[in-house]
């Protein structure tokens, strides 16, 4: 049996399966129910000043997207940080820890970007005997226009100054939690490192309008026939946040700092995708959301048997096995060359693969052969992008071969060259013929 | 209580039990069933479906119009090459059509619902009333359709949509044809074929004489002197005979005037069943038959065919379906001679076959089964005329690709034809593609004006 347990800057859990900050984890209620459904640890959701709380719509706060079957792929939100009273949250907080001492419990926390609002704040989550912080720069509705969230997230100095009054007002660890909303995510990630972070965590949500009403022609979420940008997270948005997670992994300013990876994770797959691009835990919330805390389950088996099945027997065997081999395009290897092939057993005969190359791509897949419909590549025409693997609906029935060196190239008429090769010394790359002159 | 009483007799079984032996086979799908069934299409490209279809529908597309939320889209593009598609939708054996080469069955054995879908859009489109067509500026031209069955019909919708102007005339009490007289009727409930006579008739232009049969109140010649083309679309109006003894009995029937009787039945309570039933065929008649019969509180129901099971004409489906409501298939198995007493069916005599050199041969074996009700379901024909010199060939008029007859003014379509296929779809492709034969030949003889002058 493979070791789940996990050991985040120092906050222990019995496994790398977080709750992000977000509804469900918003009270005790909620959190215990997740702790008995096996999740290793909860980022609590995120905590404001003390005073008046803030107030949520009271009409609908979130959006969506759905595949085939309505199988929900992105999901909006307009919720703000709790609306609940800082001292009930502080409680609970403390009552949770110690019934269940064994479990992560991190305070996330969104107050004005002044020294003393964070001075204020720091002792009181302490006290609650939560294992770390987590700082909220990243929530892109609402509390940015407030100056906080996304807000504090997109200004770099900003984000090195907060961070250095948390290192220097609480003992507990620090979290940076990272807006995607920003051209470039190494800037603030290596920001919160200067500040002197122990960890951050990515991504946060991304500005997004789901859908609109075609009746009202209102934004949905739509408020009294007005909708306003929310938060986009869910299975769509996995890609962008493996990107940004890999990015701050291989950066070699950043290289090395612990990642909490969040952003659409699933299924237990999602999970070790990101582990292995250097993250050293995830946090998940719209999967929760969508089925319900049980999916846990299926994420801690699904990680464990894969890394039986591959030999791995803890997380730090896994963790960042990705990152050396992010790269940037112009080192990708130009002299690999591979070919579509399609298996005719496994094919049934959709011709979506031919329409899409034919349509849109090279002319490389048959519709007919001989008078009979029949689908395959015409090596002559193929230069193996990949489209028809993606748009074909049987898994497998469409793969990639790589030609081996030597073979012969059936379009270029040129036989593999087995020597890498890559874009800075391509003779059609100006930079190196001048580097080369 | 129902009775079990031998005889041919109604009321077999309480009221209620009738309504629920003749709802719909196949209950509509509701929205949420409908999105669901759509989303498991692939919209493939030439898709097979479309291919198998007998009218070309673009079933990717109506499929894809029904998963965005556009039905009424969906009934346009199922309308646009079938006008009857609703009935289509009903009473199509999509499993031997569009959903038997359904790429799904490949991956899974289980196809998209085609005909179901079909259903839905055609329903939701009928129920709104939506009608996708207006009549071209009058042509001038007049066309006679003979017969207001699938081919009839869908022949005059597309010539009233060209502007010609349409005299149907039909030999029955109301238009429909086989839909209306020929189909079992938990296959198209609510009185389905009328609601959809009206609405291909609603486009206008076209006008229909009920009553009126060819060969008796008028003649193929009268009608090419008074029209500028005719159609004929016919159906098959007899019965092939048994030829044995005993067929004049008392409860010798043909399947096609039992079936032809429960349509027009409002309760099916007052139609007669015998007790014990057996129905001659291997073809969707015989099926549809066996199984009403059964429905009506038959308690033995057996269909006879002479061939093997890979021989029968009604569809896996059908058989299945037969089998489902207690219907027993037996195979080689000819009449040879029915049973009478008092006048009556008391049994039927049949003897086993088999085939010798390909050819089918009795074995000299026989046996008897007991039965107060026998329906002949051994294929129709074609009761020809007041056509005149018009060219035939197997007992069926000879049609040219585009349904032109041997007649410069006549075209032709549906079961009547040489090559008819026994389909409602297969009927409306006939219709169609002939009107627009008309079409292109009233356009060759009479140019349009030029647009310059």
């Amino acid at each position: 049996m493979a070791d789940l347990r996990n050991n985040f800057v120092g906050i222990k859990s019995p496994n790398p399966f977080w709750l992000a900050s977000a509804p469900p984890t918003d009270k005790a209620y909620n959190v215990e129910r997740a702790f008995k459904a096996g999740w290793g640890g909860v980022v609590w959701k995120t905590l404001g000043e003390e005073g008046p709380p803030v107030v949520n719509v009271n009409g609908p706060r979130y959006g969506a997207i759905w595949g085939a079957d309505r199988r929900l792929l992105g999901l909006n939100n307009i919720e703000l940080i709790t609306d609940r009273d800082l001292y009930v949250n502080l409680r609970e907080m403390k009552q949770v820890k110690m019934n269940w001492p064994d479990r992560a419990l991190i305070a996330s926390i969104m107050v004005p970007c002044e020294e003393n609002a964070w001075k204020a704040i720091l002792p009181l989550v302490e006290e609650t005997g939560a294992d770390g912080i987590e700082l909220n720069f990243g929530c892109p509705h609402g509390m940015s226009e407030r100056g906080m969230g996304s807000a504090v997230g997109q200004v770099p100095e900003y984000i090195e100054m907060v961070v250095r009054w948390c290192k220097q007002y609480t003992r507990m660890p620090v979290i940076t939690k990272l807006t995607p909303n920003i051209t470039d995510i190494r800037k603030p990630a290596r920001a919160a490192k200067a500040g002197g972070t122990d960890a951050v965590s990515l991504i946060n949500t991304i500005n997004s309008i789901t859908a609109v009403n075609l009746d009202t022609f209102s934004p949905e979420p739509s408020i009294d026939g007005r909708g306003s940008h929310g938060g986009y997270c869910g299975p769509a948005v996995k890609p962008i946040a493996l990107n940004m997670v890999a990015e701050i992994a291989r950066d070699p300013e950043t290289y090395g700092l612990p990642i909490s990876g969040i952003g659409g994770i699933t299924t237990w797959r999602d999970a070790a995708e990101f582990l292995a691009l250097g993250a050293g835990n995830v946090q998940v919330c719209t999967a929760a959301m969508t089925y319900g805390f049980k999916i846990v389950q299926e994420m801690i088996t699904g990680l464990s048997d894969w890394m039986d099945a591959k030999g791995h027997r803890t997380l730090d065997d896994i963790c960042g096995r990705a990152v050396p081999n992010v790269t940037d395009w112009q080192y990708l290897n130009l002299n690999y060359v591979s070919k579509a092939k399609i298996d005719q057993d496994a094919c049934i005969k959709c011709g979506r693969c031919h329409i899409a190359c034919e349509d849109t791509s090279h002319q490389a897949i048959t519709q007919f052969v001989n008078g009979v419909r029949h689908f395959e590549v015409i090596e002559e025409e193929c230069v193996g992008c990949n489209l028809c693997v993606n748009v074909c609906p049987v898994e497998n029935c469409i793969t990639m071969e790589p030609l081996p060196a030597g073979a012969l190239d059936k379009r270029t008429g040129k036989p593999v060259d087995p020597n890498y090769a890559n874009w800075t010394t391509h003779p059609n790359n100006p930079m190196a013929r001048q580097a080369a002159e | 209580m129902g009775t079990t009483q031998s005889g041919i007799l109604g009321g077999r079984l309480p009221l209620a039990e009738y309504e629920a032996n003749f709802s719909d086979l196949h209950p509509p799908l509701d929205k949420h069933e409908a999105l669901v069934a759509a989303d498991r299409c692939y919209f493939c490209y030439d898709a097979p479906c479309m291919t198998a279809c007998p009218t070309s529908i673009d079933i990717p597309l109506f499929i894809r119009q029904i998963a965005t939320g556009n039905p009424i889209g969906s009934a346009k593009t199922i309308f646009d090459q079938n006008i009857l598609g609703g009935m289509c939708a009903r009473v199509c054996p999509t499993e031997t059509l569009c959903e038997q080469v359904c790429v799904r069955n490949t991956a899974e054995e289980r196809p998209v619902e085609i005909g179901r879908l079909q259903r839905y859009a055609t329903d939701t489109a009928m129920r709104e009333n939506k009608q996708f067509y207006t009549r071209a500026a009058r042509s001038g031209h007049k066309i006679a359709v003979v017969g207001a069955g699938s081919a009839g019909l869908a022949c005059a919708h597309r010539l009233a949509v060209k502007g010609h102007d349409v005299v149907i005339y039909d030999a029955r009490e109301k238009s429909g044809g086989l839909n209306e007289y020929g189909i079992a009727a938990y296959k198209t409930v609510d009185d389905f074929a009328q609601k959809e006579v009206d609405y291909v008739l609603s486009i206008g232009g076209i006008e229909v004489r009920h009553g009126q049969a060819l060969g008796r109140d008028f003649s193929l010649a009268d009608l090419t002197e008074q029209y500028d083309a005719v159609f004929l679309g016919l159906g098959l109006a007899g019965v092939n005979a048994l030829r044995i003894e005993g067929e004049n009995a008392e409860g010798v029937e043909d399947a096609v005037g039992f079936i032809a009787a429960l349509r027009q039945s409002k309760t099916k309570a007052d139609i007669p069943v015998g007790r014990r039933v057996v129905v001659l065929g291997g073809g969707m008649t015989a099926i549809d038959a066996a199984v009403q019969a059964k429905l009506l509180g038959a308690e033995e129901v057996t269909i006879c065919y002479r061939r093997g099971k890979e021989h029968m004409n009604a569809s896996e489906f059908e058989q299945d379906l037969a089998a489902s409501k207690g219907v027993t298939i037996r195979h080689w198995l000819q009449p040879k001679r029915i049973a009478v007493k008092d006048g009556k069916v008391a049994g039927i005599e049949l003897e086993y076959t088999t085939l010798a050199d390909g050819k089918l041969a009795a074995t000299g074996e026989t046996g008897i089964i007991a039965a107060d009700q026998i329906f002949k379901a051994i294929g129709q024909t074609f009761e020809a005329s007041g056509l005149g010199a018009l060219q035939m060939e197997g007992g069926r008029i000879v049609i040219d690709q585009e349904g032109r007859t041997s007649h410069a003014k006549v075209w032709a379509g549906g079961d009547c034809v040489l090559g008819g296929e026994d389909l409602t779809v297969s009927a409306v492709a006939m219709g169609r593609d002939a009107a627009e034969s008309i079409n292109r030949a009233f356009a060759v003889a009479q140019p349009l004006a030029s647009a310059v002058a």
